[in-house]
């Protein structure tokens, strides 16, 4: 019996050790020969190679922690606005999959038969390589809402400057903080004495009076700058001034967010038909209004149901961001699995690096979505 | 007849409220075509912002005039049941049509009416739509990589025998029905194995050589998912197994294992395969880039095969266990006989899935310097002779995927409703 417990767990604990006793030996050796030595000094020195697009101060004078920085930075980018789009469009999509109008409904479900079975590389592609390729040159492109450029160089949009942000960072965080209590006091107040307030008002006026004020007496003071065409030689034109957003961005950005859209309406969809229609009849013969259906009744149960695929689906979000590499939008693999694996020959540190880093993003994309499943799941008694 | 009230469509003066519904409607659609189309504003006499939603005002006129309810007219009830049953409905109804319009022309111009496919030269594209020529003058490349044209029918061929090979399972005879499986997981990628590397691959029986670095296009692809499919199908058989081991070890190894490759993305996978994996074999070993790559994707798939196994295991009751075990089973004919049969027949439409994701992930191996499909038309948008026709490939390649991806959903889609037993 005890032999029956021991045997395989020991054969598997050979195995592992043998085959990376196997791999441990044969690196040795061939870093040996070539004269590599296992380490990460190497992020120290300086990288010597540019970056196209950063969000932080970089050049080619910054060391490869640097360039690690700002590929990580770019990848986290890309992923936060992929997330937050993709999440608007797959619940419009996913409820519109559910309308009774029958266009909507086709509308809805054909988007996602189509943008689902298409590999989100050719995706990526697609959009980077034929869509934004058909944009016009800087200098033919037209006014986009009066203040925009959409061009075959990327979109140059207005860009704020900004006088005291910090006054208006702290401000925007403190009505955040007092919107958390009032809505806290008036659960209270309404559990203990049912005396409803119109909450989402108040929390809406809170959040724009604070802000509001600092403009008037914080000193604080917003002004933007335009993007305005300028000639570099005959033929060359660029814009300056404003925030200009490269089309690799934009392309990566538009294909992510469609692709993982049609999941997340899926899974949207799924969870409102997992709801019994007993429970929206109940609510209503209590005297619940339609919103109040939705808000107190049908989204808190279609939520349990909807929120473990839904992480997943982020989780998926930010591995796929990696394909950016292929359209070479300066993520983290292109940058440090690419550029600085080419220069510096590491192959082993830098493959690690990168592989702890997505670990790194995908559990804490996933302790947070656990957390916050947990915090909505049923409390059972 | 009744009093006329505009607001209240009723039944009694429905011909009237028709005729004014239909003449409303075809007022926004005829204005929004000559907007569109012809770049004719009817109703450019209205001040700027007005006269660019007038189309969707008259269209909404129209369809509150029709709303009609119990009209008598089945055609009309059915119409304002399915996309008019509010203004806000009607709204969005008559966008869509809207966008309908807008955009099903122009594609239609673009893929067949101004199309060209006579020819064979970038100059016989003279149309301005899509230049089918230039698909047709690689298609060859497209399916075969760098393939030798000469040598192709060995790639078909070895298609076709696999197909005939996987189909034979259909038909065999009652008796042999229970070594199915052994023949789909064991005799199947024997064989298959055998045909890429004598027929595919060559170098004997007087067939030539070609080494993998000329293979390519969909074909790669298909050899590519097959056989990831077939190797991450068994080691994510036991990873799931050990996963729920009740052994330390065991467990914990599998969990890391899997958790390890489903935190990573593919392209790191491929990268590490790529750049990474040579330096952890003995100096001077080579392993083809092909079989790299395919173990890195296994591995990887496995993972995922893992937690769709897991998730069959988990739904069967307990009592399949504890009923097993009083009949003395041990451990692995308890599995092998009563638990997994239950188990994979449970999992199958995930499993399809995870194969579906698969597909779609081939593409990546271009990383490697593979050019299956998505890679051969990175290669073909650069030459020189056929500049400029990047859209018609990717149109084309997205059509050929979308086809396999949306008949394998629908498929796996179908073997959920076939094998659904209810509990």
């Amino acid at each position: 019996m005890k032999l029956k417990k021991i045997l395989p767990q020991f054969l598997t604990l050979l195995f592992i050790v043998l085959i990376f006793g196997f791999f441990t030996m044969n690196a040795q050796e061939n870093m040996d020969t070539r004269g590599i030595e296992f380490g990460f000094g190497f992020l120290k020195q300086e990288a010597s190679f540019d970056i196209q697009f950063s969000l932080i101060d970089y050049d080619g004078s910054k060391s490869y922690a640097r360039a690690y920085l700002v590929g990580l930075l770019n990848t986290l980018l890309v992923s936060a606005i992929g997330i937050v789009l993709c999440t608007i469009l797959g619940v419009v999509i996913g409820v519109a999959r559910l309308s009774p109008n029958y266009l909507i409904n086709r509308t809805a479900s054909f988007y996602i038969e189509f943008f689902r079975n298409i590999p989100l590389l050719l995706q990526i592609f697609f959009w980077y390589f034929a869509a934004l390729r058909a944009l016009p040159m800087p200098e033919d492109a037209s006014l986009l809402l009066g203040t925009s450029y959409m061009t075959i160089k990327g979109l140059y949009t207005p860009a704020p400057i900004w006088n005291n942000f910090d006054v208006f960072l702290i401000s925007l965080i403190l009505s955040l903080i007092i919107i958390f209590f009032f809505n806290r006091y008036a659960k209270r107040k309404q559990e203990e004495a049912g005396i409803q307030y119109p909450k989402f008002l108040i929390s809406l006026g809170i959040f724009i009076i604070i802000p509001a004020l600092t403009f008037i007496f914080g000193g604080v003071d917003l002004s933007w700058s335009f993007p305005e065409l300028k000639q570099l030689a005959k033929t060359s034109f660029t814009y300056e001034g404003g925030v200009g957003i490269p089309p690799e961005l934009i392309a990566l950005t538009l294909a992510l967010t469609l692709y993982t859209a049609t999941f997340i309406a899926e899974n949207v969809r799924a969870g409102i038909q997992g709801i019994g229609k007993g429970q929206k009849e109940a609510a209503a013969s209590i005297g619940l209004t339609p919103g109040q259906v939705l808000k107190l009744v049908i989204m808190p149960q279609a939520l349990r149901i909807i929120i473990p695929p839904t992480t997943n689906q982020y989780l998926n979000l930010t591995k796929n961001s990696s394909l950016a590499a292929a359209i070479a939008y300066p993520d983290l693999v292109l940058v440090f699995a690419g550029t600085a694996m080419m220069q510096t020959g590491r192959a082993i540190e830098i493959v690690a690096i990168t592989m702890a880093t997505y670990l790194t993003i995908s559990l804490s994309i996933s302790v947070f979505m656990n957390w916050y499943n947990k915090s909505i799941a049923i409390k059972e008694k | 007849m009744s009093k006329v009230n505009l607001l209240k469509p009723n039944r009694e003066n429905i011909n009237l409220f028709l005729a004014l519904g239909i003449v409303f409607f075809s007022l926004g659609i005829l204005d929004f075509y000559l907007n569109n189309f012809y770049e004719k504003n009817i109703t450019g006499f209205l001040p700027g912002f007005i006269s660019f939603f007038t189309p969707l005002i008259f269209g909404m006129i129209g369809l509150h005039f029709v709303r009609i309810e119990f009209s008598g007219i089945k055609k009309l009830d059915k119409l304002n049941k399915n996309i008019n049953t509010s203004n806000f409905n009607a709204a969005l109804s008559f966008c869509i049509i809207l966008l309908l319009i807008f955009s099903i022309p122009p594609l239609l111009n673009w893929f067949i009416f101004d199309a060209n496919i006579a020819g064979d030269t970038k100059e016989a594209c003279t149309g301005g739509g899509a230049c089918w020529v230039y698909i047709k003058v690689w298609f060859n490349r497209f399916m075969y990589g760098m393939y030798p044209n000469a040598e192709q029918w060995r790639v078909n061929a070895t298609f076709i025998i696999v197909l005939v090979f996987m189909g034979l399972g259909y038909f065999f005879p009652l008796r042999f029905k229970k070594y199915l499986t052994l023949y789909y997981v064991i005799f199947l990628p024997i064989i298959s194995f055998l045909l890429i590397y004598y027929l595919i691959s060559g170098g004997e029986f007087g067939l030539e050589w070609v080494e993998t670095g000329a293979w390519g296009g969909l074909s790669l692809t298909f050899i590519v998912s097959f056989f990831s499919l077939i190797f991450c199908f068994p080691i994510g058989m036991m990873l799931a197994l050990g996963r729920r081991s009740d052994l330390p070890i065991v467990k914990y190894s599998s969990l890391t294992f899997i958790e390890f490759w489903r935190g990573v993305p593919l392209i790191t996978v491929l990268f590490m395969s790529a750049v990474m994996f040579p330096m952890f074999l003995p100096d001077g070993t080579y392993v083809d880039k092909l079989i790299r790559v395919i173990a890195a994707i296994v591995l990887f798939e496995a993972a995922y095969t893992a937690e769709v196994i897991r998730g069959g295991l988990q739904a069967l009751p307990r009592g399949q266990y504890d009923a097993a075990k009083s009949l003395g089973m041990g451990y692995w004919r308890l599995h092998l006989l009563v638990i997994l049969p239950q188990a994979l027949k449970l999992v199958i439409p995930g499993i399809a899935n995870t194969f579906l994701a698969l597909v779609k992930d081939t593409p990546l191996i271009f990383v490697v310097g593979l050019l299956e499909l998505a890679g051969m038309l990175g290669l073909a948008k650069t030459n020189p002779k056929w500049l400029g026709f990047s859209m018609e490939g990717y149109v084309f390649a997205g059509i050929i995927f979308w086809i396999i991806c949306y008949s394998m959903s629908k498929y796996s889609y179908n073997l959920e409703l076939k094998y659904k037993t209810d509990r």
